[in-house]
């Protein structure tokens, strides 16, 4: 969304001239820009337009911003200069006052505060310590406690608040987090300090203290920037696949709008190859439409005035004009946006890993924190001494290394995922992803590519399969374009050539130096009527002999691979489509998979899933259409390919890119791979608990030590969890 | 001992410089793109329009 330029919304960005227009500030997302190279074609290709004064890419989020003239410039003509460029855009609601995007600044800022604060306390407590023996006079280390204490108390005051808030929240909320006794040690730890120093004491915690928030804003930080970063991939995907419609006005003139400003009675324009942006009837015309999105079979179904047309479907041959109707409930797209949310209800209960772990211990560390206190009174010590040693406790126990152990992991994950074109979209995901054992796959668009292919071209000479291929090349129908790959294949080069006319719902012809030459359906062609439901395309050539092409929906090159290397590792897989059983039959063959259903309406699939789960199954489901949606978000875990519908990208925990089904793998083996890192950086956290925490409630621990116990937990914690960056992952039992 | 009474404000001021340092390029988005500043060092094309035009959305 383009808002105008204001000194409140962005004072750094302030248009300097008085006298021009104000300005506004366009944020598009651009799909394709990998490179420092593409970055500078954005930049060139957008600041080359009339009325653009600038442009600034940014390359991790993969957007550009521009800055023009208020009216200049349409976001329409400046996607249009980059598609002129190469690059795929599309406009980007404004997001610079996102809450989440101002939280990750704030944590920064608070680390920065406390990283400070934690190296100059730290430089003062290291000559405590290695002078403490030596010559270092009571009144020097009381000067360099002092200024410890004036470095500490602001930083706590300013860098503590994410958990002092948190913690008050939980507590009014009546619950315990983990951030209740970090917040309860380091306001005790930071309170005993300022005491002790006060008396001269040598028990001093200041650095504790604030190297204990470093560390924890660190995790914090991480995981924030994490969610950030997976919801901004996330939104540039959606803004690229919104639809926008061709609009004719009561005056007959036609204006471009975006899918969420149409409403019902609106007349739309959709010529050949685009997607309906909203349901409708349509008023004129007569096409073909792909529906296959909706209901899973790949056979095209013929419309013509009158008809019902479904938001999402694709126009193939002629151009429709359509009257969008309301979305009320009776429509199908709100009927799976129904059934989604009281899918993704069930979904809701998963509680996280770090949250699992918090719920233990929470209890635990307070529990042992009393007891060391009690104990230590009733050994006869002052309150004081009993406190001092208590702290000690908190200090050493409080989860450094236990809220680092899954962001770490997380962020390594995410990256790996991120960088082979995998784009998950929540850290939850990723857990969930980790406990499957049985996967559902879709059919079309899934385990197949969803666009049909030749499958025989043997009995074909090659003139013909060429002659056939010219003819094609004119038009957008999935079945045209097969014939046109499969020439294309044969090493044919195809000639666009003038004079082909389509007639919408029958076929392609042309007038060529030998007659009429004529490609389409069997009555297009006068073919012979023969029996099968397989799909097929028909040419007739100038001589008057007839061919027929077979076509099939071709599985994804390594999807027999990938479900044989599923089996392998011990998951179930099985095949859920919306198609005739005869279809579905023969691909699950294809692809080895024994269990199949055919014919499964959107609810039928949710049942079937629940039905798995319900037999202690861990579901992942594999889907892209707008049918599979519900179960998507029904399933433990859920994964799409990008050429997915809408509703099914935002469903799946995660969305992978290319015509390969390997990504499957990947996820399935980097999500376990991510829980085992996991845990084991757990168990390095409560290992040193065990070695450390007996060592703090005996008393033993000193602010040294509890300082070198605490960075050396949370560096290993930290290291451990880069090496999934660049490990070798294979899937396996 | 005289030496800590100017040492310690030293390391003091130079901690606080560099956070200082740290809060201006986190406030002037230097943190934004970090994949792609690192693209821009080795651009070395004449500063034309586009770029001169990025330095003052920066600024």
């Amino acid at each position: 969304m383009a808002r105008p330029l204001t000194q409140a919304a962005a004072p750094r960005r302030a248009n300097a001239g008085g006298a021009r227009p104000p300005a506004i500030l366009t944020v598009l997302a651009v799909e394709n820009m990998q490179c420092g190279g593409c970055m500078r074609k954005v930049e060139q290709a957008l600041a080359a337009l009339p009325g653009v004064d600038s442009a600034r890419a940014n390359l991790s989020a993969k957007r550009v911003t521009a800055v023009h003239g208020s009216t200049a410039v349409t976001t329409h003509q400046l996607v249009e200069a980059l598609a002129r460029a190469g690059f795929k855009a599309a406009e980007l609601a404004d997001d610079t006052a996102n809450p989440a995007k101002q939280a990750e600044r704030d944590l920064l800022k608070r680390l920065g505060v406390a990283g400070f604060a934690a190296a100059n306390i730290m430089l003062l407590s290291v000559s405590v310590w290695s002078g403490g023996g030596g010559d270092m006079t009571p009144s020097v280390r009381a000067l360099f406690h002092w200024l410890s204490a004036l470095i500490a108390l602001p930083a706590v005051a300013y860098a503590g608040v994410p958990f002092f808030r948190s913690a008050a929240q939980a507590l009014r909320a009546r619950r315990l987090n983990m951030d209740v006794p970090i917040s309860l040690g380091v306001t005790l730890a930071t309170a005993m300090s300022l005491l002790q120093t006060t008396r001269g004491s040598e028990q001093i915690y200041f650095d504790a203290a604030v190297t204990l928030l470093f560390f924890l804003l660190v995790g914090r930080f991480l995981d924030q920037r994490m969610r950030v970063r997976t919801a901004g991939a996330a939104a540039n995907l959606m803004g690229l696949r919104a639809a926008t419609a061709t609009v004719i006005l009561p005056d007959g003139s036609t204006e471009q709008l975006g899918s969420r400003l149409l409403g019902p009675g609106m007349r739309i324009l959709t010529v050949a190859g685009e997607r309906f942006a909203v349901d409708g009837r349509v008023l004129d015309g007569r096409s073909e439409v792909d529906e296959s999105l909706i209901t899973g079979e790949t056979a095209p179904r013929s419309v013509a005035a009158g008809a019902r047309i479904y938001a999402g479907t694709t126009n193939l041959s002629g151009s429709l004009v359509t009257q969008a109707t309301a979305t009320d409930q009776s429509t199908l797209l709100a009927e799976i946006a129904r059934l989604m949310s009281a899918a993704e209800q069930a979904r809701g209960h998963y509680v996280r890993l770090a949250d699992r772990a918090a719920r233990l211990y929470a209890p635990a560390v307070h529990i042992l924190g009393l007891v060391t206190f009690l104990g230590w009174l009733c050994a006869g010590r002052g309150w004081e001494a009993a406190l001092t040693v208590a702290i000690a406790v908190l200090i050493i126990t409080c989860p450094c290394a236990l809220a680092l152990a899954v962001p770490a992991v997380q962020v390594a994950a995410i990256g790996r995922l991120f960088s082979r074109g995998v784009l998950v979209k929540a850290g939850d995901g990723m857990e969930r992803l980790a406990e499957i054992d049985t996967v559902v796959f879709d059919k079309t668009g899934t385990l197949t590519l969803g666009e049909p292919a030749l499958t025989q071209t043997a009995g074909v000479s090659d003139a013909v399969l060429a002659r056939a291929a010219d003819l094609a090349a004119a038009s957008r129908h999935p079945y045209a374009r097969a014939v046109v790959r499969a020439a294309e294949a044969a090493g044919h080069k195809i000639a666009h050539r003038g004079g082909v006319r389509e007639e919408a719902g029958f076929g392609l012809e042309r007038t060529g130096p030998t007659g009429v030459e004529r490609l389409g359906s069997q009555a297009w062609c006068g073919a012979p009527v023969s029996a099968g439901d397989q799909a097929a395309v028909w040419y007739r050539g100038g001589d008057g002999a007839i061919v027929r092409f077979a076509l099939e929906d071709g599985l994804r090159r390594d999807a027999a691979e990938v479900v044989q290397r599923l089996n392998a590792a011990g998951l179930d897989t099985e095949l859920v489509s919306g198609d005739r059983a005869g279809v579905v039959e023969a691909v699950a063959g294809h692809a080895g998979i024994g269990r199949w259903k055919a014919r499964m309406l959107p609810a039928q699939k949710i049942a079937r899933i629940a039905a798995l789960q319900a037999a202690g199954r861990k579901v992942l489901m594999v889907g892209d259409g707008l049918n599979d949606a519900p179960a998507l978000a029904a399933a433990h875990a859920s994964l799409s390919p990008s050429t997915a519908a809408d509703i099914s990208q935002t469903a799946a925990d995660a969305v992978f890119q290319g015509d390969r089904l390997a990504p499957v793998l990947e996820v399935i083996a980097v999500a376990r791979a991510t829980r085992r890192m996991a845990l084991q950086n757990f168990a390095i956290a409560i290992g040193y608990n065990c070695l450390f925490v007996p060592l703090a409630m005996a008393g033993l621990v000193t602010p040294l030590l509890a300082a070198i116990a605490m960075s050396a937990s949370s560096i290993a914690v930290t290291a451990n969890a880069v090496r999934l960056k660049t490990m070798r992952l294979e899937l396996d039992r | 001992m005289t030496a800590l009474a100017w040492l310690i404000p030293c390391a003091l001021l130079l901690g606080l410089l560099g956070l200082a340092a740290f809060l201006w390029s986190l406030n002037s988005g230097q943190f934004e793109d970090l994949e792609g500043a690192g693209w821009r060092a080795l651009q070395d094309e004449e500063p034309g329009r586009e770029e001169a035009a990025g330095r003052k959305l920066e600024g």
